[in-house]
């Protein structure tokens, strides 16, 4: 195998195909062998959250917020031609006849291949959202956690 | 030396080099991995992921849109 770098990834977008662009990436740079971290934060939290609703304790303004905020990768609208979420199903029909993974495939499949995902925890405060919304496997940590990695990235990129 | 042979036809991008990275990882120096895949966009990228990764593009040809290629490991 030849020289192995690292490469960093924001996420701060929480759109579809925002959020598909950058897992492709971290998809094909792991797949290149490279260490991979990617930092989520702002609305690229909404990538994370687990579909269902979960029970925990909120006050009413983070309520509000999770209550408007898409729960999870399959929920996500799109960034242009979103027409109120039908953009967003044509977008996916259409992925889905010419075979392009799913995000949520696209999720797993990075995490299989050893992408450290890394939530903001100041995003998680600020959004009212909680560990326990969040899919398994993630890393909770702050900007001096992603700037330790991109310190040493060769590539670093903000979606 | 072990060869293996991947079908990835129908997979877009990033599925075939994640396919071919998932086989090298577990095939030895020496060993030849041949993968056939349909993505077009796979030409350059193998030659990308051979370069990376430090393997020989040995044979690269297409026939009926569908693109096989074999690499070795090193």
């Amino acid at each position: 195998m030849g020289e192995s770098n690292k490469k960093t990834i924001i996420m701060f977008s929480g759109e579809l195909d925002k959020a598909m662009a950058g897992l492709i990436i971290a998809n094909g740079a792991a797949a290149m062998g490279d260490e991979v971290t990617m930092f989520f934060t702002f609305w690229g939290l909404n990538i994370l959250r687990k579909p269902e609703k979960i029970k925990v304790k909120k006050n009413f303004l983070e309520g509000m917020f999770g209550w408007m905020m898409p729960r999870g990768a399959k929920k996500l609208g799109l960034s242009k031609m979103n027409f109120g979420g039908m953009g967003a199903v044509m977008m996916k029909k259409i992925m889905k006849d010419k075979n392009v993974n799913t995000l949520p495939e696209l999720i797993s499949s990075a995490q299989e291949l050893g992408v450290k995902m890394v939530v903001c925890t100041m995003s998680m405060d600020v959004m009212g959202i909680k560990e326990e919304e969040l899919m398994d496997g993630l890393e909770f940590a702050g900007v001096a956690t992603y700037l330790g990695d991109a310190d040493e990235a060769r590539v670093n990129l903000f979606i | 030396m072990a060869e293996y042979e991947i079908n990835a036809r129908g997979l877009q991008c990033p599925g075939p080099i994640v396919k071919l990275f998932n086989q090298s990882k577990t095939a030895e120096p020496g060993d030849i991995i041949k993968i056939e895949v349909t993505d077009q966009g796979f030409k350059k990228d193998v030659m990308a992921w051979c370069k990376k990764t430090g393997c020989d593009l040995v044979e690269l040809k297409e026939e009926n849109n569908v693109i096989s290629a074999t690499i070795k490991k090193n």
